[in-house]
């Protein structure tokens, strides 16, 4: 097994374990608010480990640059509608769950 | 260990399919949809490179640009009761 | 055997999905898992290896067709009514007698992939497959099965978009001349959401590239004239969502729009009747290239994708701008 089918091998895995991560926050977190970040992980770090591990196993070029297109898109697209969907929810009078809330009990 | 990932993607595809269906707001709805959609193009590349296909990438290209327009689709009928509005007019977001 | 376990777990999300298509009331909920399970669709043909139909599946299914319905659900009611039990158990025997008969009927198929299947036995199989590369010379057979062989069809197919976006024309009308902004009902935090705006602009002009690139680059991977043509208008769609209709009617008004619609037929019909006035029959693309059978051939069907892409285009359009626009000047957030 060569040196770069393991680096791929171990960039997927770790891209793999990330997305899961998420999804099992995007589970458990107990709030709208809190659950975005765990969705952040997987569109951001998780897509890139993963799409830099295939990145390392194509021959042609422009496979290559439609993997990374597709990552530059997720990076682009994800965060915004993340804000636009927190921001959304903010307007609509969801408050976040927060500590201080708590303690003012 | 690209069937493992493909494997492990369709699991978490799974886990946000649950949140839509549990999630007690919409907006916890819109946030899995969207999630599930960013892991279907992750999937599909996976797919893509597991079976040798390496033009199923347009399709997942093509994914990753519809599922925002989507979501502000869904935000916008949300939060406005309708598509029409000019945000730049009514002052407001979106 | 890899692929059974991918199919088992694709085949499992499609069932849920199903199930709580069937089971949940809130229609907003419905209409978003209804383009999840196109999406979910759209993975299994990829595991089959057809791609062009997962394409257009995803671009369709998954982004049009969720787009449609929830503008249909700002015209309407967004919670189902539940069905009283003397009428949902009679609907629900008629449902399953009727699946019973599918399947029934199904047991009469070959199996799948079976190399004694009519499909692989016929020998028009094999003409297509095998003297398309000399025929027609491009490298994508769908294509020029969808576009040269079986042309026919499939300006069937593009004055059947057509006659859809004229039905809903006629049936919702052009929308509110001028639309009327929602009322604000809460205090923005800020004035104005910059971030959407910049990122919109900076996206919109990259999706109608790829959409013309989806056009052209049909000769030789999975593409084409319907899946450029719904990219072309996701874009314009972002365009109205972002910056509001009366921008997007500005930049697309609706008399271009019924114009391109009616150019796309007229050009996939005008390359058939210039291959009559040259001497062949309609379609028959050969004529095109003076004496060069290729080069006519492959005139013909850039010609006629390119009909394709400019129909359906305007007539997604056309169908986003009814919806939108017949939705315009009735705030109030839809109940969950």
């Amino acid at each position: 097994m060569t040196l770069l089918h393991l680096a791929s091998d171990l960039l997927l895995g770790a891209g793999v374990l990330l997305v899961l991560t998420g999804a099992v926050g995007l589970h458990r977190l107990p709030e709208f608010f809190t659950r975005t970040h765990a969705a952040s992980i997987t569109d951001s770090a998780g897509a890139g480990l993963m799409l830099a591990g295939m990145l390392l196993r194509v021959e042609d070029g422009g496979t290559a640059v439609r993997l990374l297109l597709i990552l530059l898109f997720l990076l682009f697209t994800s965060p915004t509608a993340s804000h636009a969907l927190a921001q959304a929810a903010l307007q609509d009078g969801m408050t976040p769950l927060s500590g201080a809330r708590e303690r003012a009990r | 260990m690209l069937l493992a990932a493909t494997l492990g993607l369709l699991v978490a595809m799974l886990l946000a399919l649950a949140r839509a269906l549990m999630g007690p707001s919409l907006y916890d709805r819109i946030l899995a949809v969207n999630s599930f959609g960013t892991k279907t193009v992750l999937v599909i590349a996976v797919i893509g490179c597991l079976t040798g296909r390496p033009d199923v990438l347009d399709i997942a290209l093509t994914y990753a640009l519809i599922n925002f327009i989507g979501t502000v689709a869904v935000l916008k009928l949300s939060h406005y009761g309708e598509f029409g509005a000019s945000s730049r007019r009514s002052g407001g977001d979106l | 055997m890899s692929t059974l376990l991918i199919d088992i777990a694709l085949f499992t999300i499609l069932t849920v999905i199903g199930l709580a298509i069937a089971r949940i009331r809130q229609l907003f909920a419905v209409a978003m898992l209804s383009g999840l399970f196109s999406l979910t669709c759209a993975c299994i043909f990829v595991l089959q290896d057809a791609v062009d139909v997962a394409f257009t599946e995803a671009a369709v299914g998954a982004g049009m067709t969720t787009v449609l319905f929830l503008g249909a659900l700002a015209l309407t009611r967004s919670r189902e009514e539940s069905t009283p039990r003397s009428r949902s158990l009679p609907a629900m025997l008629a449902a399953l007698a009727t699946g019973a008969l599918l399947i029934y009927a199904s047991l009469d198929l070959p199996g799948f992939a079976a190399a004694d299947a009519p499909v692989h036995r016929h020998p028009l199989t094999a003409r297509y497959l095998q003297d398309s590369p000399s025929e027609i010379g491009i490298p994508n057979v769908v294509t020029s099965v969808l576009a040269s062989y079986r042309g026919y069809d499939t300006f069937g197919e593009v004055v059947v978009v057509f006659t859809a976006g004229i039905a809903v024309l006629m049936l919702l009308g052009r929308g509110a001349a001028t639309s009327v902004s929602a009322p604000a009902r809460v205090q923005p935090l800020h004035q104005q959401n910059r971030v959407l705006r910049v990122v919109a602009k900076l996206l919109i002009p990259f999706i109608l590239l790829f959409a013309l690139y989806v056009q052209f680059h049909g000769d030789y991977g999975p593409g084409g004239g319907f899946q450029a043509g719904v990219i072309f208008a996701s874009g314009l769609i972002l365009y109205a969502l972002v910056f509001g209709l009366d921008a997007a009617r500005a930049v697309a008004p609706l008399a271009v729009l019924r114009g391109l619609a009616s150019l796309g037929v007229l050009l996939y019909g005008g390359v058939g009747v210039a291959t009559l006035l040259l001497g062949g029959a309609f379609l028959e693309y050969g004529r095109l290239g003076g004496g060069d059978a290729l080069a006519g051939q492959h005139l013909g069907i850039l010609l006629v994708e390119l009909g394709v892409g400019i129909c359906v285009t305007a007539a997604m359009i056309l169908l986003f701008f009814s919806f939108a626009g017949r939705g315009a000047g009735r705030p109030g957030k839809t109940d969950e």
